[in-house]
């Protein structure tokens, strides 16, 4: 496949609002289930071991009209529960069986018990994950949550999932991981060979196909990219960060790469790097899940940093092993966890000498204009600064 | 406008000594760094006040001075600071408000100067936004962090599991790092003999709250319920003091009870009962009284509010358990109110309706909140559908006055009188 006939495949799953691709893989064999989850992390493993589809709900971006969604929301809130509750009003949410609600923020949080009150057939789970991080304390919490969310899947599908299975669904996810960790290290290299509007659909198309046939998209498209030569510009090379949960819209994100900003990391979909390293296949399967949440998992503001020291480390780390030149915020408008965190990442930036900007925006924000300057004059000062 | 108490207001016995108790508790706040003694700064729900208390440490609540703050219109320039500094206009006014207050020299609502903590405890229950409040706060400070994680009751119960790693945070984590910044040794029967405090003055403030399903009521459950819960759910729970507050407290409505008198309002006494309510939601501070004085003016009384239940939900039973002190701790901390799920809050409101024989609800929407605002539409309407009472929806905020449009909401609230008048007179005929 050449590089355009995978990003179309990919824009149409991406436009795709019907998501049509889980119900194509439901019928094709009866008895299939799906499962939904919203950003930022639940241990796909564990769905993917049952048999079931795990499906990443992101609200409806830019192309979904918002008619119900308004009327179960108050003024001073972000978008995506709005046009979540919308894509599941409209029946477009009806091929799940059911959905999981990450620990993310007190936003999802409650909608986690509005689906439970509005999809009263459908199988609902709250999906708390530790803020503490000791094996024999929140280990413990956590692999019974774990241990539940199992035994809930399995009376799902009527068979219980055993050790094997996730054995083995753990490895097909580091595959995955793999194959992402490979497009990344492909994109921070020869950014213009693998744009990241791009990038982001292979993102987007990994949260409705089958695991497996999504790692082998990703290297059908790092191999073909490498078979075209695509014009190389003098854009600067930048991290985004805070695009964790609502999204931004594809068109801002190729009015970055317009402006000439090269992304070259990010915490777009973040579920699909969630997990640092592989998981251990050998041994118990929930004890490895637990161990590599609590001690190899990305930083992000959903979760506690318990040493003031490390705050924004990583955020600092992924600019440093990428090359990049600067940073972007980009928060969701009313996010607390990105904008209350945004100040303290800021300042550990500015102790290290990188250079930044910041801006808000709407997964269905229209107007671009200003944002687009803004990204502009931040490479300007860029090129210039490190000239 | 009328924010002003008239001068010639009465206060009761028990207004006075919570005024005495909240003075005294910024006094001692004021003097701990130069005294050494030790101080912790945490949250409201799911607050160790006994806890900390084992270890002699002065307990500083950011919250409480957010809505001091705000109660005597100081945040709105706090707000501003905070935002000048970096902070957005969109997140929650209450850590704005405080990190506002620390920029400009940690001068507390008193006017007292407010100490450095040596000890933050974040009691992560029923608020993701009281993590990166804490993480910010630590930004200032060389200080320990505690944090103690609440899981969340999404599906309306408290699990063994959650218990378990509640309490294990408390005795392996908590209470170790606590003895080590206080020098404090741990003494478990001094937290028995404070918890048997907290659960007598809790006995008493349930009694109080429900002393409001009499007709007419004889508090307000929400705007006067506010000062009701202050000494309970701060620094005061557990303490003898607060169980002499709430004997004095209780003592006094039992007498207007007997008078057949209602709720005490800033300018004196409530006139006729005319409509009950139920509130959800916080209330807005920086226009406590004019926002009040919409109720009692049209003779409407709250009989119930959840808000009430942010630091503890004492009317289902729950007290605070001297024979397991560390169990009920977790306990405590898991059933706060902003920690329940959304089906539970229904049930909660729904009940309260019913048992409060309310004739409506109103819910004030803050905007700061998400904890409590997110889905509260959706709550108004299962309220309305299986409880058959209309109910109100506004907008404001805890402590961002740009948010609080007096006009806009007199209007809704006074649209919504004459929409209960006219449905009790079409019940009466
Ligand atoms: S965009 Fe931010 S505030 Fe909104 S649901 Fe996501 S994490 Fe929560
Ligand atoms: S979000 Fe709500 S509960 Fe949390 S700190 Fe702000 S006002 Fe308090």
């Amino acid at each position: 496949m050449t590089v355009q006939e995978i990003v179309d495949r990919c824009q149409a799953l991406f436009d795709d609002l019907d998501f049509n691709a889980v119900k194509d893989w439901k019928a094709a064999e009866p008895g299939r289930k799906a499962i939904g989850y919203l950003p930022i992390y639940v241990p796909r493993e564990i769905i993917h071991a049952a048999g079931m589809l795990p499906v990443g709900i992101f609200g409806g971006g830019d192309q979904l009209e918002v008619i119900h969604g308004d009327a179960y929301y108050q003024s001073y809130i972000c978008r995506i529960p709005r046009s979540t509750i919308e894509l599941g009003l409209t029946g477009r949410l009806d091929s799940l069986d059911g959905m999981l609600f990450p620990s993310i923020c007190d936003v999802i949080r409650n909608l986690s018990g509005m689906w439970q009150l509005l999809f009263k057939d459908k199988y609902v789970r709250y999906f708390d994950v530790p803020q503490t991080y000791r094996d024999d304390i929140a280990g413990t919490f956590y692999i019974h949550e774990l241990q539940s969310l199992r035994d809930d899947l399995g009376e799902l599908v009527g068979r219980p999932i055993s050790d094997d299975d996730l054995r083995q669904s753990i490895a097909v996810y580091n595959d995955n991981r793999k194959a992402i960790a490979a497009l990344y290290q492909y994109r921070a290299e020869r950014p213009w060979q693998a744009p990241t509007s791009e990038l982001y659909l292979l993102l987007r198309a990994g949260m409705v196909l089958p695991v497996e046939e999504h790692s082998q998209l990703l290297r059908d498209y790092v191999a073909a990219a490498a078979e075209e030569e695509r014009p190389r510009r003098d854009n600067c090379r930048v991290v985004v960060n805070g695009v964790f949960c609502e999204q931004p819209p594809l068109g801002l994100i190729k009015s970055l790469e317009l402006a000439g900003c090269y992304v070259v990391d990010d915490d777009f979909l973040l579920i699909t790097r969630w997990l640092l390293d592989d998981v251990p296949t050998a041994g118990d399967p929930l004890e490895n899940l637990s161990k590599a949440f609590l001690h190899h998992s990305a930083a992000t503001s959903a979760k506690f940093e318990p040493d003031k020291a490390d705050k924004g480390k990583f955020l600092i780390e992924q600019v440093r092993s990428s090359g990049a030149e600067g940073v972007i915020f980009a928060a969701p408008s009313f996010c607390d966890p990105a904008l209350l965190d945004r100040p303290m990442l800021q300042e550990a930036l500015n102790k290290v000498d990188i250079p930044f900007t910041a801006f808000k925006y709407a997964e269905n924000t229209g107007q671009l204009q200003a944002i687009r300057e803004q990204a502009g004059t931040f490479a300007d000062s860029i090129k210039l600064w490190s000239a | 406008m009328s924010n002003a108490a008239p001068q010639d207001v009465i206060k009761e016995p028990s207004m006075l000594k919570q005024k005495e108790m909240i003075d005294t508790n910024f006094k001692s706040l004021s003097t701990a760094n130069e005294e050494g003694r030790k101080v912790c700064s945490t949250f409201v729900p799911g607050n160790l006040n006994e806890l900390l208390m084992c270890f002699d440490l002065v307990r500083n609540f950011p919250e409480i001075n957010a809505l001091q703050n705000g109660m005597r219109k100081k945040t709105g320039r706090l707000i501003m600071e905070a935002e000048r500094n970096g902070q957005s206009e969109d997140v929650c006014t209450y850590v704005k408000s405080d990190l506002g207050m620390m920029l400009q020299g940690n001068i507390g609502p008193t006017g007292d100067k407010l100490p450095d903590p040596d000890v933050l405890l974040l009691s992560y229950t029923g608020c993701f936004t009281f993590m990166k409040w804490f993480e910010l706060v630590r930004e200032h400070y060389d200080c320990e962090t505690i944090m103690l994680h609440v899981p969340y009751q999404a599906d309306g119960k408290i699990t063994q599991n959650m218990r378990d790693y509640v309490v294990k945070q408390l005795k392996e984590d908590v209470i170790p790092t606590l003895e080590r910044v206080s020098g404090v040794k741990f003494d478990m029967d001094r937290l028995r003999q404070y918890m048997r405090e907290s659960a007598k003055a809790e006995d008493d403030l349930v009694w109080i709250l429900q002393s409001a399903k009499n007709k007419p009521s004889p508090i307000d459950a929400f705007f006067g319920g506010v000062y009701y819960i202050g000494p309970i759910f701060t620094a005061f729970r557990g303490t003898e003091a607060a169980t002499e507050y709430y004997r004095t407290l209780r003592g006094e409505i039992e007498q207007r009870l007997a008078n057949g008198q209602g709720p005490v309002t800033p300018e004196g006494d409530f006139g006729k009962e005319r409509f009950r309510l139920v509130v959800e939601g916080t209330p807005n501070y920086t226009n406590f009284r004019e926002f009040w004085k919409m109720f009692y003016d049209e003779g409407a009384v709250v009989v119930a509010s959840t808000y009430t239940k942010v630091g503890g939900v004492y009317d289902f039973g729950f007290r605070h358990d001297p024979d397991h002190p560390i169990e009920s701790l977790a306990d405590y901390c898991l059933g706060c109110y902003t920690n329940l799920s959304l089906p539970a809050r229904i049930r909660m409101l729904c009940n309260y309706m019913e048992d409060y024989q309310a004739d409506g609800l109103v819910i004030n929407s803050v905007k700061s909140c998400n904890s409590f605002s997110a889905g509260q539409l959706l709550m108004l309407r299962e309220i309305e559908k299986r409880t058959g009472k209309p109910a109100a929806f506004i907008e404001t905020d805890l402590v961002d006055p740009r948010y609080f449009s007096a006009a806009n909401v007199k209007n809704r609230l006074e649209s919504y009188f004459q929409m209960l008048q006219q449905k009790g007179a079409i019940q009466a005929a």
